[in-house]
């Protein structure tokens, strides 16, 4: 007893990684590395970077795959995996947009609308992936596609909405105090974010509390793990891995009205490719496609991290279009390997 | 009477038997769309023989042309079965690998200038090449699969971010045309021959991968791999060779695919190629039946379930149905599909079918 004493108190760095637990420890990396990539542009691009505005930016261009990226988070750790929230939020999108300029809707109930629609295909995918066996790839797949296809059928012709409690809310700005900075013409400019940010941040903050506190949150972990212990300590493994889905689905919902609020358009284009941003996004935030890994929190900064190298990349004067999606694949190798890397090591 | 029930049962095993088979699930789907088509339309099935404007004979017909562009997704299909079998997972990088294997052909047969009168050099060589750049592109996913043990979804994901960027990349961002009317043969048809080229690939594909799988030990390996790694390590076989094996095996697939595509135009569009081609192929594995969770496998079935969405995807397009809301009734099949064939939804449907057998007897 006294000699195990004597160990911890002269405890390393090498054993307290590996004391940590693996979603800690990924956690940690990311944020690491998210604010050393963030201090480095500071200091070698400084201008842009030095102004909290274009830290607000980000934000305010990702709030929605923010959102999005929590719902597959919590997908992914329950060790299923969602691939139509970019097709869902182009038909929330398009039907928002339709309610609200052809049938003179009034934005209340658009919110409602969307949240509906988010719900019922997670709902819907939900059921035939937990409690009929299918593998979740494919009922999402077909998700995707008929999210896609709907989008076309509801509207063909991408619009501008110009309603205009819409356009009111869509231009709210919220002043963060304190952030502002002077302009070129001396002038000082108060920083702001817009709406979504707001609501990404409570997303984040409420989600990271279920994952945390609650026993849906832990049996999400529990199931992601082993569903079949999980199962013997009297986890309702189905009603886990529904919930999983119909959380991503209201998600959704909340995530598509955000993208919609950003961009103010029905488009079937909208949003493309979102869902393997989001999927990018909760890897590097430390979740695992095995599940049973993974933090809302680290997914925030998974978001921050890809788009913030994306603004490096374009600032740095690299604006060809294809380095953009070459720079992003580098980062998703490195942390992949990194984690890989560090997994093995773990288990030795 | 005993007699009777014997051959009940006897029937009865056979229909069982059939119904376990897996091929059947893919078989019935595709005899069902083209019974649809029948009752709808028999003027689906009509294959004429016309003279396209070269002045060759060419079949035509809507038959004709689900294995024109079914070809395609056939040879995908290939090559997913494999990886989807070895690492249990699938590859969804396909799409952007097309677009680098077109890209460095076009490369080479256009050289520098991107719109040459002649070809630069020999198409099989710029087969070759992009044929190389696409197995050495497979390694890399099956070295982050195998080694790595980084899950094939997210390994692939990597390429599929960067795979369009790359191949703008490789040819500077502009769009080469070829000017070379041997190389239109292979998206269409070669004179005098009047079955389309790409089928006709397709069909050596298929030949060559029958062949290897009856000569070689490459479907006793993959299948035993993707059942349980270690313990075919225990026996002697050495799992990450063969996931990555699998994945070269993808790669040479996708040069092919490459190729057909790129000649359907004689040039390329980096955003546009292949889109979305690596949904089709893994549905098509999952048509076939096959576990997408790796283990046994079905290559027939798999390419059968390729030309079910193809034939799937002609008939909607004959209903005059926009190519853009075409995917919404593609999913519609697809749930059908899927949910009659999951085990829980047969085990319910035969536990209904023997009560209601017993209250007969009753």
């Amino acid at each position: 007893m006294s000699s195990s004493n004597k160990k911890s108190s002269s405890i390393s760095l090498n054993d307290k990684i590996k004391n940590m637990t693996e979603t800690n420890l990924l956690l940690t990396i990311t944020i690491v590395v998210f604010f050393l990539m963030y201090i480095g542009a500071m200091v070698f691009q400084g201008a842009g970077f030095l102004k909290p505005q274009t830290f607000f930016n980000i934000l305010n261009a990702n709030a929605a795959l923010i959102i999005l990226s929590c719902g597959l988070s919590i997908v992914m750790i329950t060790g299923g995996i969602d691939i139509s929230v970019g097709g869902v939020t182009a038909l929330i999108c398009m039907c928002s947009a339709v309610y609200l300029d052809y049938h003179d809707g009034n934005v209340f109930m658009a919110i409602i609308i969307s949240l509906a629609i988010g719900l019922a295909f997670g709902a819907f995918q939900g059921f035939l992936v937990a409690y009929l066996d299918i593998q979740p790839f494919i009922v999402t797949l077909a998700g995707m596609f008929f999210a896609r296809g709907m989008t076309t059928i509801v509207n063909t012709k991408p619009f501008n909405v110009a309603n205009e409690s819409f356009l009111a809310l869509k231009g709210t700005r919220i002043i963060v105090p304190g952030m502002g900075s002077v302009n070129k013409l001396g002038k000082y400019v108060n920083a702001y974010v817009e709406i979504g940010v707001i609501v990404a941040l409570i997303v984040v903050i409420v989600f990271f509390c279920i994952l945390r506190w609650t026993k849906l949150g832990r049996a999400f972990y529990a199931v992601g793990g082993n569903s079949q212990s999980a199962l013997m300590l009297g986890i309702n493994v189905k009603r886990t891995r529904f919930m999983a889905h119909l959380l991503c689905g209201l998600l959704a919902g909340i995530g598509g009205f955000v993208y919609f609020m950003h961009v103010g358009s029905g488009s079937a284009s909208n949003a493309s490719g979102a869902e393997m941003d989001a999927i990018a996004s909760s890897i590097i935030g430390g979740t695992m496609l095995t599940g049973g890994v993974g933090n809302i929190i680290g997914t925030f900064f998974g978001v921050l991290s890809l788009n913030t190298i994306q603004n490096i990349v374009s600032s740095a004067g690299l604006d060809q279009a294809w380095w953009t999606g070459i720079t992003r694949a580098a980062m998703l190798c490195l942390f992949l390997v990194i984690q890989s890397v560090i997994i093995a090591y773990k288990k030795k | 009477m005993q007699k009777n029930e014997v051959k009940k049962s006897n029937g009865s095993n056979i229909l069982s038997s059939l119904l376990k088979n897996q091929i059947c699930i893919p078989l019935a789907a595709l005899l069902l769309l083209l019974l649809f088509n029948l009752i709808m339309d028999p003027t689906f099935f009509r294959i004429t023989l016309e003279h396209n404007s070269a002045g060759n004979p060419v079949l035509s017909g809507f038959l004709i042309r689900i294995l024109d562009n079914g070809s395609e997704l056939a040879i995908l299909a290939i090559g997913m079965t494999l990886v989807t079998a070895a690492s249990g997972g699938q590859d969804i990088s396909v799409g952007a690998a097309i677009a680098i294997a077109g890209s460095v052909l076009l490369r080479i047969l256009c050289g520098s200038n991107s719109r040459p009168e002649t070809i630069q050099a020999p198409i099989i060589v710029g087969f070759l090449v992009s044929c190389v750049a696409a197995m050495l592109f497979g390694a890399f996913n099956g070295v982050l699969v195998a080694y790595l043990k980084i899950q094939p979804m997210v390994a692939t994901l990597i390429l599929y971010t960067a795979g369009r960027s790359i191949a703008a990349w490789v040819n500077n961002n502009e769009l080469p045309i070829v000017n070379d009317k041997t190389f239109t043969y292979f998206g269409s048809f070669i004179p005098g021959i009047p079955i389309p080229t790409p089928f006709i690939i397709a069909v050596a594909c298929m030949i060559i991968m029958a062949l290897v799988l009856k000569f070689t030990n490459l479907r006793l390996y993959t299948q035993s791999v993707g059942i349980n790694g270690s313990s075919s390590r225990l026996n002697g076989l050495n799992p990450e060779i063969i996931k990555v094996l699998s994945f070269v095996i993808l790669g040479i697939c996708v040069a092919v695919v490459g190729l057909i595509k790129v000649s359907r135009i004689s040039s390329i569009n980096y955003s546009v190629i292949a889109k979305d081609i690596e949904m089709d192929a893994i549905l098509a594995v999952a048509l076939g039946g096959n576990a997408l969770s790796g283990g046994k496998f079905n290559m027939a079935a798999s390419i059968i379930g390729a030309y079910v969405i193809q034939c799937l995807t002609t008939t909607l397009y004959k209903f005059k149905v926009q190519s853009d809301a075409l995917p919404a009734y593609k999913a519609v099949v697809v749930i059908i599909l899927v949910v009659s064939s999951a085990p829980v939804v047969r085990e319910w449907f035969s536990s209904m079918w023997k009560k209601l057998k017993l209250k007969e007897v009753g």
